[in-house]
């Protein structure tokens, strides 16, 4: 009977091309579109803040460079990982990470939470020649991150795009995109206030290479790192999200 | 080879060549402070270069209609030279970069030659350059054989190849330079992607106007695979790379999802990547070659249609078992496990009818090199499925997760069941289509798989340890409660894994050089030979001999 059926089917290629088409596509639809309907996926986060120009040119050295090839953005609900690198991840801390950098290889360690960890003349370093730090590490020498000068040119066209996708830029945001990813890196005041003004009191403003004189990409990357878990304190304040299931 | 195409087919060429030219020349200049101006001026070349190589048979005569009798392979014939090149290049990059994670300083001081970028020329290169090449060029193959029916025309095909590898080539191009949008497997930016779609759906249209001329009223099994491969690698690839570009002459885009979406997104694609670029594609190669080589009929036609539907089913319900533990929704999770765990059935299915297929043939198997290839292949995706579902499981997931293991199991069916059943079909294959009796040294095959079987298993054995200490020493707690282990202590203990790995991966990769300076070999005596061309004749008989097809017991009946 029912290979009767297929005896039939193998006669006709476009019933062919149809049954598969149907047939896989269950389980992708079942499985993604409510991800989208289901508001319970995402918690309600207010404080949860977007990424500055400056930080999201970090964010996209990071991705040019590979780093999520070997380091993780999500701390899984276990017992270890929580010990070892704090709560474990919300999905809202990744609600405006187009695409998401949760990795799968942890070669070196979980990044979700690095922010705030170390100091910003310890990531230059580091980033620079790893081995100058850790003499065992295996990580590649990022050197030329302090030579390029960053290019902050086409920053408000970044915004934009992130717009469309769904991120709440406002338009002021968008404008001055290129000039608040230079304040973010410079220690003029005088070019800071519209950036507090837009992203928060708590933006990190300083010369984070330790080159006063250029924006560098290593500004940039040093701006993103120091951000990771840092977008929201819901994780921090939150005891019931971070304890109740853990397993060993 | 290109005064066999018509008038008509050389003059297509011509202006597909020459429009890829100009689409270059104009993306260089829309993008001329871009590094996206690189793609622009390597695609202007390579459009270039066919340009010429066409323009020079402008004067060609037409061909003979004699050519309509025979199949046309000269694709396929360059697609497997192509694919064994790719499978050089890039599994000489992986060895190259395994090493780095044991020397990080086994590198140059540059920013291309950094293990983050080139580790997706690595996979790139081997799952779609020489994984890609040689499921085109024997799809073509097969399909004319198992229908009976020449290719509806010689230009797309063509093509299909040419278009499929400027696509890899600009991929591999673009990660040195930092052109990633960092999805795994799916990395090549949105004009790539976009490009990557108007070659596969002419590839699709090609497999189904040939279907359509086919004298055969079924379609063989190896079909089946082909097309699914096809069509579905269609829609991960849409859906996946959905993406916002930042401007007409910038190579950046941003994902059209975020966070918990895009992760569910991009496992659903990256296993499915695995499920059908990676498997329904290798098995179709598998149900047409190994019942050819061994001179027997597939097992069980049933057992075939079973484990296809069960793969083309569950297979797209299994990528949230990438996932685990994480922010995704547990009832998401769970339904990646369940299903993860009943895809061993149809799985063993698949790897079962393989082996049993080979009862009466044993003796062959021994004997012949190039059948071991395919029977080793078997076991491997019956041992690598196993490994799967096993580690999709939750509490084996939460300490193989994150850890050398899944690398350790990506390439024991990377290069356990997907070289191995690729060399064994390329080395039953070249003898077939260039007219010779045997490839050029059998003894040369008998050296290649040794490397390939012992490089496999030092690589797998080595991962294994290595994943399962990492894991380990992750979650090794102290008497008094605190982790034992630093993180820093963890990665030092992986130091003799990696070097063995690195040996691993080297035997591996020169049985690989081995393979393409056989097949190389063998095409260049190939002409001094002179025998058997029956299997390159559109078989006109009313039905076919086992020797043609290899059909199942029931089908005969």
């Amino acid at each position: 009977m029912i290979f009767g059926a297929h005896y039939k089917l193998e006669k006709n290629s476009l019933a062919l091309v149809l049954a598969i088409i149907v047939v896989s596509g269950i389980g992708g639809f079942v499985e993604i579109a409510p991800l989208f309907t289901i508001d319970e996926t995402v918690e309600s986060d207010p404080d949860m803040r977007m990424y500055t120009p400056l930080e999201l040119s970090g964010r996209n050295i990071y991705i040019r460079e590979g780093c999520y090839a070997c380091h993780s953005q999500m701390i899984r609900t276990l017992k270890d990982e929580v010990d070892r690198y704090g709560p474990y991840s919300l999905a809202a801390e990744s609600q405006y990470d187009h695409p998401m950098l949760w990795g799968s290889k942890r070669t070196g360690p979980d990044l979700a939470r690095v922010g705030d960890k170390y100091s910003d003349q310890w990531h230059t370093q580091h980033l620079n020649n790893p081995r100058d730090v850790i003499p065992e590490s295996i990580m590649p020498a990022y050197s030329w991150l302090l030579r390029n000068t960053l290019n902050a040119a086409n920053l408000t066209d970044h915004l934009t795009a992130m717009k469309r996708v769904g991120v709440p830029y406002t338009s002021e945001m968008i404008t001055n995109a290129s000039n608040d990813a230079l304040a973010q890196a410079t220690a003029d005041p005088a070019l800071q206030d519209g950036l507090f003004a837009r992203y928060g009191q708590d933006t990190n403003v300083r010369i984070f290479d330790g080159k006063p004189d250029t924006v560098t990409e290593m500004d940039a990357l040093v701006a993103y790192l120091q951000i990771l878990g840092q977008l929201t304190q819901l994780p921090y304040k939150d005891a019931s999200l971070t304890d109740a299931t853990l397993e060993e | 080879m290109i005064s066999e195409l018509t008038f008509r087919e050389r003059r297509q060429a011509l202006w597909v060549s020459g429009a890829v030219m100009v689409v270059g020349l104009l993306i260089a200049m829309a993008g001329h402070d871009n590094v996206i101006a690189v793609h622009g001026i390597a695609a202007a070349l390579y459009g270039g270069a066919f340009l010429l190589i066409v323009y020079r048979y402008r004067d060609a005569p037409e061909p003979s209609l004699e050519r309509l009798a025979q199949y046309y392979d000269d694709p396929t014939k360059v697609g497997i030279v192509v694919s064994l090149v790719w499978g050089v290049f890039a599994m000489g990059v992986g060895d190259w970069i395994a090493w780095m994670m044991a020397y990080p300083d086994f590198t140059f001081d540059a920013a291309w030659s950094s293990f983050g970028r080139m580790r997706p020329v690595h996979t790139t290169g081997v799952i779609f350059g020489f994984g890609g090449n040689a499921l085109i060029a024997t799809s073509l193959h097969v399909v004319q054989r198992t229908s009976r029916a020449r290719l509806p025309d010689q230009f797309s095909p063509w093509f299909v190849l040419v278009g499929y590898n400027l696509f890899c080539l600009l991929a591999v191009i673009g990660y040195p330079l930092g052109i990633t949008q960092s999805k795994e497997y799916a990395e090549p930016e949105w004009y790539l992607d976009l490009w990557l779609v108007i070659v596969w759906v002419t590839y699709l249209l090609l497999y189904l106007r040939t279907l359509a001329r086919r004298q055969e009223p079924h379609i063989y099994v190896a079909n089946w695979y082909y097309l699914a491969f096809i069509l579905v690698v269609a829609v991960l690839h849409i859906v996946n790379n959905l993406a916002m570009p930042v401007g007409l002459g910038i190579d950046k885009s941003y994902s059209l999802f975020a966070g918990v979406q895009d992760a569910m997104t991009q496992w659903w694609y990256g296993h499915n990547a695995v499920a059908f670029f990676l498997t329904a594609g290798f098995l179709g190669m598998l149900y047409y070659y190994l019942p050819k080589c061994a001179g027997r009929p597939v097992y069980s036609y049933r057992m075939s249609i079973i484990s296809f539907w069960g793969i083309t089913f569950m297979y797209m319900w299994a990528g949230s078992h990438h996932l685990h533990y994480t922010a995704l929704p547990q009832w998401v999770q769970t339904l990646g496990v369940t299903f993860s765990v009943m895809l061993l059935v149809p799985s063993w299915g698949s790897a079962a009818n393989a082996l049993l297929t080979l009862n009466g043939a044993w003796h062959k198997v021994r004997d012949e090199p190039t059948l071991r290839f395919m029977m080793v292949a078997a076991v491997f995706y019956g041992l690598s499925t196993f490994e799967g579902s096993f580690m999709a499981i939750r509490p084996v997931n939460s300490l193989s997760h994150y850890t050398d293991w899944t690398i350790g199991h990506v390439h024991s069916g990377a290069m356990g069941w997907v070289a191995f059943i690729v060399f064994g079909s390329i080395y039953s294959l070249v003898p077939w289509l260039w007219k010779c009796e045997r490839m050029y040294s059998k003894y040369l095959i008998e050296i290649h798989f040794w490397l390939a079987l012992s490089g496999t298993l030092i690589y797998l054995i080595s991962l294994w340890n290595a994943g399962i200490t990492q894991g380990l020493m992750w979650r090794t707690y102290g008497e008094s409660g605190e982790l034992s282990y630093s993180f820093l202590e963890s990665m030092i203990a992986m130091k003799p894994y990696y070097v063995a790995r690195g040996i691993g991966g080297f035997l591996f990769w020169s049985g690989a050089c081995l393979a393409l300076l056989n097949v190389l070999l063998t095409i260049r005596q190939a002409h001094a030979m002179e025998t058997d061309k029956s299997d390159l004749t559109v078989s006109a008989g009313s039905s076919l001999t086992p020797a043609d097809l290899p059909l199942t017991t029931e089908q005969r009946a």
